[in-house]
């Protein structure tokens, strides 16, 4: 019997170890980062009392393409209302996302990591994925993805938290 | 009946010694995960997706779309969201 235990023992705790980070959903507060940025270093904390619109996003990523247009005008049409937007690069190498960025350029805040660390803290299960942040720093909303059709439900979900 | 005895646990103890082994090490197989929905920037080459012709690709996958009213799966894009 000790022998099954030892055993079954050592087996789960190899499968526990593979276990990936619980995801972040909406209401529970937003994991610090302190990431380099095109405009020095980008941290969550350092926004604080702002609505924060977080973008995880590749260059190799389709739909992060199709979005940077929308984020440019919300940022442009909801910035002085109090949105930042914050486009987390996590291509592995920074050169091509120098690359893309030259072809499709952003009018927000962009942060870069290339390790990976914030998407595992932050669960991230698609590319990309957007997470809106209140004011105190809990999470409001997880989107996955991003389609055309879906700029009206998303611009509608800022707004209403800007309210 | 007495070296029946003394060979018995140490048979044992080895073939629980290799069992252990075999069980650590096949736990050590749960650690090789799949890549995350970030780290798919190679997987989304090109050159990484299956057949080689991009037109023959297409015409698969309106084949796929049509009879099957599924799209997607034939490489990585969006990372998983459907999109793309």
């Amino acid at each position: 019997m000790n022998r099954v235990a030892a055993i079954t023992l050592a087996l789960s705790a190899g499968l526990l170890a593979a276990l990936p980070a619980a995801a972040v959903d909406a209401g529970a507060p937003a994991p610090e980062f302190n990431l380099p940025g095109s405009r020095g270093a980008v941290s969550l904390a350092a926004l604080k009392g702002k609505l924060v619109y977080l973008d995880f996003w590749a260059s190799w990523c389709g739909p992060c393409r199709q979005s940077f247009p929308w984020m440019n005008e919300m940022q442009a049409k909801y910035g002085p209302k109090g949105l930042q937007i914050v486009g987390v690069n996590l291509d592995a190498k920074r050169a091509d996302a120098d690359k893309f960025l030259a072809e499709v350029p952003a009018s927000f805040v962009l942060a870069f990591d290339a390790q990976g660390d914030t998407p595992r803290r932050y669960a991230v299960k698609g590319m990309p994925t957007s997470m809106l942040i209140g004011p105190d720093g809990k999470v409001l909303l997880v989107h996955t993805g991003f389609r055309e059709e879906e700029r009206k439900q998303l611009e509608e979900a800022i707004t209403a938290a800007l309210k | 009946m007495t070296t029946d005895t003394a060979v018995h646990p140490t048979m044992n103890q080895r073939t629980f010694a290799a069992l252990l082994l075999l069980c650590v090490s096949l736990a050590g197989c749960a650690d090789f995960q799949a890549p995350r929905p970030w780290e798919k920037g190679l997987l989304a080459k090109k050159e990484m997706s299956l057949g080689g012709d991009a037109l023959e690709q297409r015409f698969d996958q309106h084949i796929l779309n049509s009879k099957e009213a599924a799209a997607g799966g034939s490489g990585v894009g969006g990372g998983g969201c459907g999109c793309n």
